[in-house]
């Protein structure tokens, strides 16, 4: 007979479904509505896993979250074995393989047990006392082979094939648990529109009424209630079950973990496995219930031995009882209920073993009806059975024979929530609980209350209703449990399961001066196990108490962290993993052949290697190329700032070391930029555009946090300079064009600008062809060299041109060599934090003329002056093959402490030798020296010598103006490749056509005039868009706003400058830094909920609402252009990103697809 | 993560916002004048009070203000913001 544990009739499992499923290796069958334990149970399997160190059999002891024992390893394919998964929650599907744990070779006979005969010898802190010498055998020998022994589940080696989202959700009341006091509160709150969230973690709400068939609410049958207000709520309410409330963080933020697929048979390839809610809530109500505690007593953790309430579970909801002769060990009622109801299912009860002196009331006086013995102040004293318990001793003497033993020790509330939420417990003496102080938004058994019509009528009020009276009948009433009672000292009375602790560690630890019950948790590892000592901690808490005289109020409790539960790395990481980890920005230049790497969040070409060239000899050749003729490179990633304004100039004074005021328009110039400590954060070039218009330059990765610094000073310490800072990043693609020949190959496409006679650092504004251009003169080769700042969408013609005309691609590798063999330092290579411009021979660029700077003052610290510091000088190995390894040390043969290290080594095509920057304690006046670099294999000679090693006298720079040849057409402009329109269910998205986009900044006196110039008014409200036929205004900052027109409107940026008449004002044209996306459709906002933040209900987020926010890990600009639509300017090179975030995006719209229990 | 109130666009997300350090550290305004002691205490020292701290904040992935905050750093709760150059009292 399968299943012969299961009765005939009750439970709320579907009989004509029955469902078969394997754990280790044997074929079972259950039904439809099991739980992977309550399907075992039903076949009398009891011995379900190992412990953790002692390897002692073990078997279900709940049925809930805090399982302890009933770990299982779950497989659900390749790469999707979940471990450590409490077969209490596992919901039983058609297929379910299930294996146990921490067992070889198998769960019967587990070679490991032998550790459990050595357990007199593993008591608390054996570890470390035990392996302590030799100190080296800890990491090789001792930890390796102590975690094999003990530890749980194993996690899967192959990629995790499924999808995890993530969603933002906002309302006005989340109400965690959907018990009666859940769905009490979830009634009270579901009036006048609220936002109302309720989660459960289990398939089906309901909670403790779904084992209660004997009770009546307002006349339903208890379970028929329950299915009446789901049917109420649903529409009104989002109801989440299957959902883990894991966490509750700063400003009612609370983590929720939803399950979504594991419990069908094949999954859903269109759904997420699972979800990571986000879940900002202006209230919660915790109804979170309350958690049976077992007794501690010698050999309490045999398979067999459970919680009173957990069988009363099982045989009420599903139909199965957990044995045929219970012993029922109790310092509480409730336990006389699961008594009641066995009793009356055809189980024997043996005996109720009753620690309290006297048990009386009503529910006592119905089992002693019965005819059961009940023996008043008795506990039980030991236990018998090896795989199953056999036999109970009391401790009146009598030796009990039994195949179950039911336990309650009383109810711990579960306020693991309202702790995290940094609010205080109290310690309840009359229960022997704690009990949340600020008793406002608990309800229900969390909150210490078990009268079940007291719960709904407080549970409906603190949902936001008045309370009313529930009529409830059939619920026994409980007399007051016994407070907990401490458990003498021994070494099988176990109050921690998952990890093994028993009394006796507890009196060890106590016994080694350990008082703090913090300390006493870190040594024992008391409730630190996965279960988060959810059944253990109040009995670890009454021992230490007892052991240490003081009362449980004065020990205290250990910190309540998240998670609740174990939460899987898959929902964390959500979307965020693989390509969508971070950002992957590429430039406008497609270079197919390249070999790439990572700087910052950007792709960049590092060589073009040929067929069958290797990338070294690739590097080389380019280098040679642009020694000897010309050479492109993409430069397109340096970041970009305008610098604008009246008082553009003064800032740039003040915040740069160099004399700004000496620059003429036309001019550029190299600068560091340093912080306030002196020490070197970035550099670039400043080129002077206009007399209050500035285009500066800063390294690929230093862009974001150049302009938070200039910010930072701009805003807060030089407040009233007119100056304004604009991103221009993204609206320019760079080519560097570099070598002997750079001027003759590009006078052939431009026409409007004199290349020869452009000095070197100097900038013009012309045109490649059609294209209008910035040009700078400048030089990171010692070459002859310019830098094309264009359009992006041009960027790839102007390449592809120059290509053609026999310019050969040059990549970073070869960018590195060039500089380094000019002494050209590059920021966080040369640099890293303590570096100042002397350190690097720089000292000359520092205004001398200058009284402040941002660094200046730092500069004239006694540090600062040291000729003992780091100094920069080139270092030439003695053999002139050897290309040193950066980061070596050099030393004075091989004598420490090191001198300093190699900074940058490569090897010179030019100069057919490996050389290299170093940075060296005074070193300066070591040139000439030889000094010595320890290598893996000896020591390399190397001679100290000026970093330069290229052309000091900087000759190449001037180039050679060729003759000037007929004028040729640039390749012609492709269609820009963008990705196709998507549509889905309720959500379409597109890229929009480009537009005219002008960034302004101005005062608000200046606003006025200046939207009346360009046709939209600027908005003065915050985060409001305007709009006014083809064109739109949105409001960015105080005194920011982003213009969009039509793309004809080409000379928009002059009229907005005249509109502002006299005032200042800053009109960037950033109409190529952003792409426009649109996404539509009644589940748009949805969609964009699961990957940015914000609160988009129309009544937050209203029509014309706009603002720069976060979608992923991207910045962009979101503004809602109707109920149903959003607009997004996206980066130009964010845009492959925000894209791909959003397709994955578009499936969470599941969420509002699958708000059905099991209950409906 | 945080809910801070922008003293422009309102009450946003903390990923939204940089921190920004310890406010009214005001940078000497002339520095050659000052003390090598006191320059170091202007750039390095800073208080790392229990409880009420006013700190800067900058609302960098919305209207780029920096602003002023009041959080107590045990219960993390934000008693106002003000904007920078404000007193906030």
């Amino acid at each position: 007979m399968t299943q012969p544990f299961r009765r005939p009739g009750g439970g709320r499992i579907d009989r004509t479904n029955p469902i078969r499923f394997n754990f280790d290796g044997r074929q079972l069958e259950g039904f439809a509505g099991d739980t992977l334990a309550s399907a075992l149970l039903a076949n009398g399997v009891h011995l379900v896993g190992r412990s953790f160190k002692y390897h002692r059999p073990r078997g279900i002891l709940s049925a809930g979250a805090e399982e302890p024992n009933a770990l299982v390893a779950v497989d659900y394919g390749p790469g999707r074995v979940t471990p450590n998964l409490r077969a209490t929650q596992v919901e039983l599907f058609g297929g379910l393989s299930a294996r146990s744990q921490n067992r070889f070779p198998s769960l019967r006979w587990d070679a490991g047990a032998l550790a459990g005969l050595a357990s007199p010898l593993l008591s608390a802190g054996f570890y470390y006392k035990t392996f302590m010498w030799p100190p080296a055998l800890w990491r090789r020998l001792y930890e390796p082979a102590i975690r094999r022994a003990a530890g749980l589940g194993r996690a899967p080696r192959a990629p995790d094939p499924d999808r995890y989202l993530h969603q933002y959700a906002h309302c006005d009341v989340l109400i965690i648990g959907g018990g009666p006091a859940g769905l009490a509160a979830a009634l009270g709150a579901s009036v006048n529109g609220q936002r109302v969230i309720v989660c459960d973690e289990q398939a089906e709400f309901g909670g403790s009424l779904l084992a209660e068939p004997g009770v009546t609410i307002d006349g339903w049958a208890a379970p028929d209630w329950v299915a009446e207000v789901i049917r109420t709520l649903s529409g009104t309410v989002t109801l989440l079950p299957r959902t883990t409330a894991f966490g509750w963080y700063a400003d009612n933020l609370i983590g929720l973990a939803q399950r979504v697929t594991d419990h069908l048979p094949d999954g859903d390839a269109s759904l997420p496995r699972e979800c990571l809610w986000h879940v900002r809530a202006a209230r919660v109500v915790l109804a979170t219930g309350a958690m049976e505690r077992p007794q501690v007593f010698p050999g309490n953790d045999r398979p067999g031995i459970m919680l009173a309430g957990a069988a009363r579970t099982y045989l009420n909801r599903y139909g199965v009882i957990p044995g045929r002769q219970v012993l029922i060990a109790t310092a509480d009622d409730t336990a006389y209920l699961a008594a009641a109801d066995l009793h009356a299912a055809g189980v024997t009860i043996a005996a109720i073993a009753d620690q309290r002196a006297d048990p009386s009331g009503e529910a006592v006086e119905a089992v002693r009806a019965l005819g059961v013995p009940v023996r008043s102040g008795t506990g039980v004293t030991g236990t018998a059975g090896r795989r199953r318990v056999r036999s109970a001793r009391l401790s009146n003497g009598q030796t009990v024979a039994c195949d179950t033993i039911l336990m309650c020790g009383g109810w711990t509330p579960s306020v693991q929530l309202y702790a995290q939420s940094r609010r205080r417990l109290r310690f309840d003496d009359t229960a022997g609980v704690f009990l949340p102080e600020d008793s406002t938004d608990s309800v229900g058994a969390c909150a210490g209350v078990s009268d079940l019509a007291t719960i709904l009528s407080t549970a409906i009020d603190a949902g936001g209703s008045a309370p009313r009276a529930f009529e409830v009948s059939g619920a026994r009433a409980l007399s007051p449990a016994a407070p907990p009672a401490a458990a003498a000292p021994h070494r099988k009375a176990f109050v921690d399961f998952q990890n093994d602790v028993t009394t006796k560690d507890l009196s060890g630890a106590t016994a080694e001066g350990f008082i703090s019950i913090e300390h006493v948790k870190r040594y024992t590892t008391t409730g630190m196990a996965t279960d988060q000592g959810k059944t253990s901690n109040l009995n670890a808490l009454t021992a230490v108490a007892a052991l240490t005289g003081h009362p449980v109020s004065a020990i205290g409790h250990t910190t309540f962290r998240p998670p609740y539960t174990p939460v899987t790395f898959g929902a964390l990481a959500g979307p965020y993993r693989g390509d969508l980890f971070a950002p992957i920005r590429r430039t406008p230049i497609v270079v197919p052949d390249a070999v790439f790497e990572d700087v910052g969040t950007w792709k960049r070409a590092r060589c073009f290697p040929r067929t069958g060239e290797s990338p070294t000899a690739a590097v080389a050749r380019e280098c040679l190329a642009v020694r000897n003729d010309v050479a492109i490179f993409d430069a397109s990633t340096l970041g970009k700032i305008e610098v604008t304004g009246p008082g553009a100039e003064a800032f740039l004074q003040r915040i740069y070391p160099t004399d700004v005021t000496t620059l003429t328009v036309g001019r550029c110039r190299y600068a560091l930029l340093l912080g306030e400590d002196g020490f070197i954060r970035d550099d670039g070039i400043i080129a002077r555009l206009a007399s209050d218009r500035f285009h500066v330059t800063t390294t690929t990765g230093g862009a974001a946090s150049v302009l938070h610094l200039m910010e930072d000073y701009l805003q807060t310490e030089f407040p009233e300079l007119q100056a304004w800072l604009t991103s221009i990043t993204e609206q320019w693609a760079v080519i560097a064009v570099q070598g002997p020949r750079a001027v003759t190959l590009l006078a052939r496409y431009i026409a409007d600008i004199d290349l020869g006679a452009m000095a070197h650092m100097s900038v013009r504004e012309g045109h490649i062809g059609d294209v209008p251009i910035r040009l700078f003169r400048v030089s990171f080769t010692g070459e002859c060299g310019f830098e094309i700042n264009l359009p992006p969408e041009h960027a790839q013609r102007v390449w592809d041109t120059l290509l053609a005309a026999g310019a050969t691609p040059y990549g970073t590798d070869a960018m590195h060599v060039l500089r380094a063999e000019k002494g050209y330092i590059v920021v966080g290579q040369e640099t890293d934090g303590t570096v100042i411009p002397e350190d690097l021979g720089l000292g000359h660029m520092l205004s001398a003329r200058k009284r402040d700077f941002v660094g200046k003052r730092s500069l004239d610290r006694p540090d600062m002056c040291r000729t003992d510091r780091l100094q920069l000088v080139g270092l030439l190995p003695g053999d002139a093959a050897t290309v040193l390894p950066e980061g070596a040390q050099v030393t004075d043969q091989g004598r420490s402490p090191a001198l300093g290290h190699v900074t940058s080594a490569y090897y010179s095509a030019t100069l057919d030798r490996g050389f290299a920057l170093a940075l060296i304690s005074g070193g300066r006046a070591r040139i000439g020296e030889t000094l010595h670099v320890p290598l893996l294999h000896g020591m390399a000679e190397v001679a100290v010598v000026n970093p330069v090693f290229l052309d000091p006298q900087g000759e190449r720079l001037r180039g050679r103006p060729g003759p000037r040849g007929p004028q040729q057409a640039l390749a012609p402009l492709a269609v820009p490749i963008t990705p196709d329109a998507a549509r889905a269910e309720g959500v379409d998205m597109a890229v929009l056509p480009p537009v005219k986009r002008l960034n302004i900044r101005a005062g608000a006196a200046a606003a006025s005039g200046i939207g009346m110039a360009v046709g939209v008014l600027l908005p003065a409200a915050p985060c409001r868009a305007m709009t006014e036929r083809d064109r739109a205004a949105l409001w960015l900052g105080p005194d920011e706003w982003l213009v969009l027109a039509p793309p004809e409107a080409s000379n928009l940026d002059a009229i907005a400058v005249k509109g502002a008449g006299d005032h200042p004002v800053s009109v960037v044209d950033v109409s190529h830094a952003t792409t426009a996306l649109e996404i539509t459709g009644p589940r748009a906002a949805w969609c964009l909920n699961s990957v940015c933040a914000l609160d988009l209900h129309l009544s937050a987020f209203p029509i014309g609402a706009c603002t720069r926010t976060l979608l992923g890990k991207a910045g962009i600009i979101l503004w809602r252009t109707g109920a149903e639509t959003f607009r997004l300017e996206v980066g130009r090179s964010y845009l492959p990103y925000v894209w791909a975030c959003l397709e994955q995006a578009r499936h969470a719209v599941f969420a509002t697809t699958i708000v059905g229990a099991n209950n409906s | 993560m945080l809910l801070i109130p922008c003293p422009w666009c309102g009450l946003r997300p903390e990923n939204e916002f940089r921190h920004g350090g310890q406010a009214h550290v005001q940078r000497p305004a002339d520095p050659a004048s000052v003390s090598d002691d006191a320059w170091a205490a202007y750039l390095y020292i800073r208080d790392n009070p229990r409880g009420r701290s006013a700190e800067r904040w900058r609302h960098v992935h919305g209207c780029g203000r920096f602003f002023n905050c009041v959080r107590d750093t045990v219960s993390d709760r934000i008693s106002h913001c003000y904007r920078a150059g404000t007193s906030g009292a």
